[in-house]
């Protein structure tokens, strides 16, 4: 019954999307529809192939076929992320990059969000999806809620990334920072956002634990709070529904607010929150030590999410927001410092008495600088939302560097730290490939973010201090062009470091592969048994 | 079942609970983390205080300091408008080619012409004003003016700018486009521009180049002159030398008899005050090829 539910339901979209694509208006929408139409075809082919098969009971299992999907997939986009990256850094560099046959599909405006969703959305959103899958039924003791819902979010997440970069390629985009899918991809987000929530939320209600662990706190509330954000960000009218294009709720200053609200708390909860509850597990497992403070993990937990929620104007500042708004997003920024800290001071706190681990595993080694970056950026963040900073800070390549040491820093390297964790107990191997490769990943990620960081630093004060400048007349003595000119050595260095970056990433998949490919096997138990 | 962690022998205990082998101690929260907790709540209780914060029904918490970043800019605005007003005057006054004669004024002119260069005209004529070869961009640099490189022919053209639909004052002439519109064929455009090769000296077929002499006589000479000098009244190019705005290669001739050109550039009456454009026809005279 519930597979003709399911076939229907399939049959129903598939039909619909290849009608949508016959009316489409625009080429994008064309090839989102016939995507989409083509994915629900196969998912329909397969729910068809496999009705009626009998459902073994795995109830007493571990749901971690999707969490090995997961790693594959988040090493995959990480690699795609990367590289697209390290194009746009080029093409910045060097503008004749943008080949005038890729104009209207490879230039750097089309790329930028490419680049920006892949590594947050389709890297982070996939470690994220991944991981918190892996740490509820652990912490949890209990298979992850909803049967075959997990694969219903992976799949689902894979085909809003599939849907969101091919329609920015072919220029569809809301040109929100950090949510340009257009109205119908939100509308697909939000439903496997919901998917997601309740196989996390039914997973914590059967929990064989007394009490949840802090790392799902974390998670918790990133889920919650990416919904709330994204429903409200992306209020907006369709012009047809045949087209991409989309008139926002909001207008003006509003419109601005909002839009910084949620770029703000994207990194707040997608990109903090939810990459703390990650730490909060994988740290002490891999450091083999209890977290350090219980205390403190609660104390910054609601502090964070409290304070974070108030930041977002920081962002706006000396634009047409009113000063109070602008006082406000100061303020909160700058307490949040302390919050933001606490995590760092958890996970650095509990290597206590193991330091002597980071000579010897550098898994461990990858966690504890991606804390550090952790703390660096969470110091950065709150000066740079000081007024007087920010009015050297704002617009230039300054902000640009503070967010990747915060993403190749915090978010990069504890994934990279997760999916070593992750996937020899994923495939039952008995060790990683290589150890050696693992360190050869370590320094070359971190001289690639210091590289890029310190390059941004460089570049961003030059052009702030650049831009400013007046004569004895209160003439501006630069133009635009001559801080272009000046940054072009930084730019390199920037994409050097980002092909570091870059070439430590696809190391990992290497080693990654091998590991699953060539290492013996050893014996597990998957089966879901509370810790005494 | 998972291994439990390790534990060392310290005087704090964990909380009791246990999760998939995670223990948590019960370490109390780092003293100097709370007090600087403490210390940035307190300072942003005073800062909001000090400064607009706090929404209220209608409009919000001034702040004790009366501070507000758009009246510093308009007082900062001010001051420089009001440290700038007497040269300003004196520089609308002025005639246009005695600027450069007062020193002081020529120093103020070279300045703010240099912003508003910077900040106008840079994005086509390029930062240097060297223009861009064969994109249409002139040089302001060289002695090849299309409308004319006195004070007064500088100062026009920016204030009414060429070929624009924004100002009935503009410059304004049209080079037919004689292959589109079958004013000539083929033939009679490769002629004509071997002719246009043979008078700016470039390598050509004298065959053709003579039958598109007659050619030239018939259509180009009367903007572009018998000799291929052009004429400054109409903005028609000067053929006979080696500067280019479109390039001047065969391709590039016979694409642009063919097709015809039709740059344009705004009127800046709209956008810069009468000092703003003074200065900048000064800034673009001083250059080297002002006459």
């Amino acid at each position: 019954m519930w597979d003709y539910l399911k076939l229907t339901g399939l049959g129903l979209v598939a039909v619909c999307a290849a009608i949508a694509a016959n009316y489409a208006h625009d080429l994008a929408y064309q090839v989102n529809a016939v995507t989409v139409m083509l994915a629900a075809a196969l998912a329909f082919l397969w729910v068809l192939r496999t009705a009626g098969d009998p459902k073994p009971n795995l109830q007493h299992e571990y749901f971690d076929s999707v969490v090995r999907a997961g790693a594959i997939a988040t090493a995959f986009w990480g690699a795609v992320g990367f590289l697209v990256g390290v194009v746009i850094a080029l093409q910045l560099a060097f503008p004749q990059l943008n080949f005038e046959f890729l104009q209207g599909y490879g230039n750097f405006g089309r790329l930028r969000p490419l680049h920006t969703s892949a590594v947050i959305f389709a890297f982070g959103g996939n470690a994220l999806i991944m991981s918190s899958f892996y740490i509820v039924q652990r912490t949890s003791a209990a298979r992850l809620f909803g049967g075959s819902l997990g694969w219903f979010v992976f799949w689902g997440w894979q085909l809003v990334i599939v849907l969101a970069a091919t329609g920015y390629v072919l220029g569809a985009t809301q040109g929100r920072e950090y949510a340009e899918p257009v109205w119908y991809v939100d509308i697909l987000i939000t439903v496997v956002w919901v998917a997601f929530l309740i196989t996390f939320m039914g997973t914590l209600f059967k929990r064989k634990e007394p009490h949840i662990y802090v790392a799902n706190w974390f998670l918790l509330s990133m889920i919650l709070t990416v919904a709330m954000l994204h429903l409200v960000n992306n209020a907006a009218v369709p012009v047809s529904i045949f087209g991409s294009a989309q008139v926002q709720l909001y207008a003006g200053v509003q419109d601005a607010m909002v839009q910084w609200w949620y770029g703000h708390n994207a990194v707040g909860f997608f990109l903090t929150a939810g990459f703390l509850g990650m730490m909060y597990y994988f740290v002490p497992k891999q450091a083999e030590r209890p977290v350090f403070s219980y205390k403190l993990s609660i104390i910054h937990f609601w502090a964070l999410i409290f304070l974070y929620i108030w930041a977002g104007p920081h962002h706006l500042h000396y634009t047409a927001l009113p000063d109070w708004a602008s006082t406000l997003g100061m303020v909160f920024s700058v307490i949040l410092w302390m919050p933001s800290w606490g995590g760092m001071i958890n996970g650095l706190m509990t290597l206590s008495g193991a330091w002597d681990k980071l000579r010897t595993d550098p898994i461990i080694r990858m966690m504890v600088v991606s804390v550090g970056f952790y703390g660096m950026s969470t110091f950065e963040g709150p000066m740079m939302s000081i007024k007087a900073v920010n009015s050297l800070s704002h617009y230039t390549d300054w902000t640009i560097g503070h967010v990747h040491s915060g993403a190749l820093g915090w978010n990069g390297m504890i994934t990279f730290g997760v999916l070593y964790y992750l996937v020899p107990r994923l495939w039952n191997r008995e060790r990683l490939y290589s150890l050696k490769l693992v360190s050869w990943h370590f320094w070359l990620a971190t001289i690639g973010i210091v590289l890029y960081a310190s390059s941004m630093w460089v570049s961003g004060i030059m052009e702030g201090l650049m831009w400013r400048e007046v004569d004895a007349n209160g003439f501006l003595v630069n133009a635009f062009a001559d801080t272009v000119a000046a940054k072009f050595p930084m730019y390199v260095v920037r994409a050097a470091g980002g092909g570091l970056f870059l070439t430590g990433a696809l190391i990992m998949c290497w080693n990654l592969w091998m590991t699953v490919r060539a290492q013996p096997a050893r014996v597990t138990q998957n089966s879901a048994v509370p810790a005494e | 079942m998972a291994k439990p962690i390790k534990k060392e022998q310290r005087q704090v205990e964990t909380t009791g609970h246990s999760w998939d082998g995670i223990e948590e101690y019960n370490n109390p929260l780092p003293r100097w983390w709370v007090w600087v907790f403490y210390a940035t709540i307190v300072w942003g209780i005073g800062y909001s205080i000090a400064y607009p914060a706090w929404p209220l029904v209608k409009g919000a918490t001034p702040g004790l300091l009366g501070a507000s970043t758009r009246a510093d800019v308009e007082k900062e605005i001010a001051a420089v408008d009001a440290a700038n007003a007497a040269i300003k005057e004196k520089l609308i006054a002025a005639d246009l080619n005695a600027i450069g004669a007062d020193p002081e004024l020529a120093a103020y002119a070279e300045r703010a012409g240099a912003a508003v260069f910077r900040t106008n005209c840079a994005q086509c004529h390029g930062s240097g004003a060297a223009g861009v070869e064969g994109k249409g961009y002139p040089n302001l640099l060289d002695d090849d003016w299309l409308w004319g490189g006195t004070m007064e022919d500088i100062h026009l053209t920016i204030t009414h700018g060429i070929r624009n639909t924004t100002d009935p004052d503009a410059r304004y002439s049209q080079m037919p486009a004689f292959g589109t519109d079958g004013i000539l064929d083929e033939t009679q455009i490769a002629q004509v521009a071997e002719h246009v090769l043979a008078i700016s000296g470039q390598d050509h077929d004298a065959a053709m180049a003579a039958e598109g002499a007659t050619i030239f006589a018939e259509n180009c000479a009367a903007c572009h002159m018998e000799d291929g000098s052009g004429d400054r009244t109409q903005g028609a190019p000067r053929l006979n030398d080696a500067i280019w705005l479109y390039g001047g290669s065969r391709e590039k001739i016979i694409e642009t008899v063919t097709k015809a050109r039709f740059g344009v550039m705004p009127n800046w009456n709209q956008r810069l005050s009468e000092d703003e454009i003074r200065a900048v026809a000064f800034y673009v005279h001083g250059r080297g090829g002002g006459e």
